[in-house]
């Protein structure tokens, strides 16, 4: 196991690497970022001592070795728009993002797992045909057009919801989190529904495929003649074994839910990093754009790790080499 | 003048006998009684009869600015009180007919959806082949980068590419194609690795028959069957990634607006009661999308032997 984990942290560090290569070569072929820093009217003087300051007349590799550095000290560079450092801008919002994605996530699961479980278990009864054509349609709604039709109906039209905004924060473990105030509640609802339809639909139809996989076998067969009732049969002894090819899927989702919620954070104006992004994208703000994209990187390299572990761990048949 | 003629018509009993052949398997059997297949059939065909003859049906070009009128504007649709029938789903803040809008759109996004497809399924089987076909180092450097891809979301590396990029059909073209050629090689090289052990490709090599006869005539069309399900899908995967990318301002640019970007113009009048502008593109993709998916799932358990 432990050589297992180091061979999968040698694994991370070097799709970090090559990520890191990808986005600063990338960025280095677009755009000159010395004019978003000087004054329109500066003279060639100012932006050579721009650009010497910038370290940006040196060669590419030295450039990248100095960026990688800098990036190793938690130092991204400062926005062009804020003038302030780029990481400490996503590091404020991130709280926001992750709560959202919780709640998108926690919905999903509870929502999911019980239909999964009874269209896996009973593929031909009509309501699991139902449910799977739901989940279908769940896959194929666009998810940004779904939060605005919400918007429409729940804060333009009845007006019992909020339209924008996380509304009352408070203070939780020094982050600023706000499911746990009755406003703020009211608020993640929405975009938390918005962002959990794709998820969800994709969860639904990976247990129910686990499901009628696991529902095959002869283990179910002998709890079945051994007269296990029907709910514990489904859920203790089927679900079980169905969830661990669920697991790995499910991990990469979360790395969906946190790319999406990007979308979900511009329509609802919800003050997280994905936000951030967008509005840093139509503002050519480079330095927070590439922060974004290092720390989303090492986040989803980090949660491919984590599921490979845990499948590793809860599976016993599965080899290590 | 005889002997050609006889060919021809063995030809044509040729394809007699192949069309009865298809309407006798089991797969059109099977499609016959999949209702959600049909459906979705239907759909597609819409789609596609929409995007090709239905600017010449709908009542205006609304990107010719000589055949829209500003008193038009902010038009609900027809049934609603003050709309009118000229205009079925109402118009927008500019005076354009929604419908007319949405008709165009469609093919926009049709345009992107399959063009995506076909550059992101070339691309993808070739490499696949070659890296299934040759292995060695060739293989291990296709697949390196494609796991390192797989290890992030689609939408995100398309919008990595787009803000770099910037708007532009073509430049969406290549964000898809990079995001969309992953899957095809790893399934193309899956199965090839597989076919390559068999028999025949043994025979193959045997009587001298150059690799690029044994990869295209041989291996190919062996592998067909789970490129038509992964296409199918990848459609409406890539008209959802183009809808999305043009709703964020990186997509398609604002003077060929798709259904993606309609959705996005009607997002700006929404909070003004506006509904009609944004409601109908978005359904409209809804249901294209939905189509294709019903389509891709018939085909999927229908082709996937693995699925059987």
């Amino acid at each position: 196991m432990f050589k297992y984990i180091t061979k999968r942290l040698y694994q991370m560090i070097l799709v970090l690497f090559v990520v890191s290569i990808i986005v600063f070569f990338v960025m280095s072929f677009t755009g000159d970022p010395v004019l978003m820093m000087v004054t329109p009217d500066a003279t060639q003087a100012q932006i050579d001592r721009a650009r010497t300051e910038l370290g940006l007349d040196k060669p590419l590799i030295t450039q990248y070795f100095i960026f990688v550095k800098n990036i190793l000290r938690g130092d991204f560079g400062k926005s062009y728009v804020f003038k302030q450092s780029a990481i400490k801008l996503i590091i404020e919002r991130m709280p926001a993002t992750l709560e959202l994605v919780f709640v998108s996530v926690l919905l999903s699961i509870i929502v999911a797992i019980p239909l999964g479980v009874f269209a896996g278990a009973f593929p031909n009864k009509r309501s699991s045909k139902t449910i799977m054509l739901g989940s279908l349609l769940g896959i194929s709604l666009p998810n940004f057009w779904v939060g605005m039709m919400l918007i429409f109906v729940f804060a333009v039209h009845f007006r019992v919801m909020p339209s924008s905004g996380r509304g009352e924060v408070v203070n939780f473990l020094g982050m600023r989190i706000s499911i746990f105030t009755a406003d703020g509640f009211k608020h993640i609802i929405l975009p938390a529904v918005m962002l959990s339809i794709q998820s969800l639909a994709i969860l639904l139809r990976l247990t129910r495929a686990g499901m009628m996989e696991v529902m095959k076998q002869d283990y179910i067969k002998f709890a079945r003649s051994k007269g296990v009732l029907q709910n514990s049969l489904l859920f203790q002894h089927a679900l079980k074994n169905a969830l661990i090819p669920v697991i790995t899927v499910f991990g990469i989702q979360i790395g969906k839910i946190i790319a999406f919620a990007t979308v979900t954070e511009t329509i609802f104006s919800w003050p997280g990093m994905g936000k951030l992004l967008i509005d840093s994208i139509n503002r050519s703000d480079r330095p927070v754009m590439v922060a974004y994209l290092m720390i989303v990187a090492f986040i989803f390299v980090l949660l491919n790790f984590i599921v490979d572990i845990v499948y590793t761990s809860i599976d016993p048949r599965i080899d290590l080499r | 003048m005889a002997e050609t003629n006889k060919i021809g018509k063995d030809i044509e009993i040729k394809k007699k006998n192949r069309l009865k052949e298809f309407l006798e398997s089991e797969f059109f059997f099977n499609y016959k009684r999949n209702i959600p297949a049909i459906i979705g059939t239907i759909i597609i065909i819409i789609f596609l009869l929409m995007a090709t003859i239905g600017p010449l049906l709908v009542t205006q070009n609304p990107y010719n600015l000589s055949e829209i009128q500003l008193m038009d504007a902010y038009k609900p649709p027809a049934w609603v009180d003050g709309g009118e029938w000229k205009f079925p789903l109402g118009t927008d803040s500019q005076g354009r007919d929604i419908l007319s809008s949405v008709v165009y759109g469609s093919r926009i996004s049709l345009f992107i959806g399959l063009t995506g497809m076909l550059l992101s399924s070339f691309i993808g089987t070739v490499l696949g082949l070659a890296a299934g076909y040759f292995g060695g180092k060739i293989d291990s450097f296709i697949m390196r980068i494609a796991d390192i891809q797989l290890s992030f979301p689609a939408t995100l590396i398309a919008l990595f590419i787009m803000s770099i990029a910037g708007r532009g059909i073509d430049n969406l073209l290549i964000a898809l194609t990079l995001v969309g050629w992953v899957i095809y090689a790893r399934t193309v090289r899956g199965a090839t690795l597989s076919e390559k052990k068999k028999e025949y490709v043994e025979a193959g090599k045997v009587i001298g028959l150059p690799s690029r006869k044994i990869i295209t005539k041989h291996i190919l069309p062996n592998v067909m069957t789970s490129m038509i399900v992964i296409a199918t899908i990848q459609v409406g995967t890539f008209i959802l990634t183009e809808a999305t990318l043009s709703f964020l301002g990186v997509g398609v640019p604002v003077t060929r607006p798709s259904l993606g970007l309609l959705v996005k113009n009607g997002f700006d009048v929404l909070f003004s009661g506006l509904w009609w502008a944004s409601t109908f593109p978005g359904l409209f993709i809804m249901l294209l999308v939905f189509g294709i998916n019903m389509l891709g799932d018939f085909l999927r358990d229908e082709l996937n032997p693995r699925l059987k």
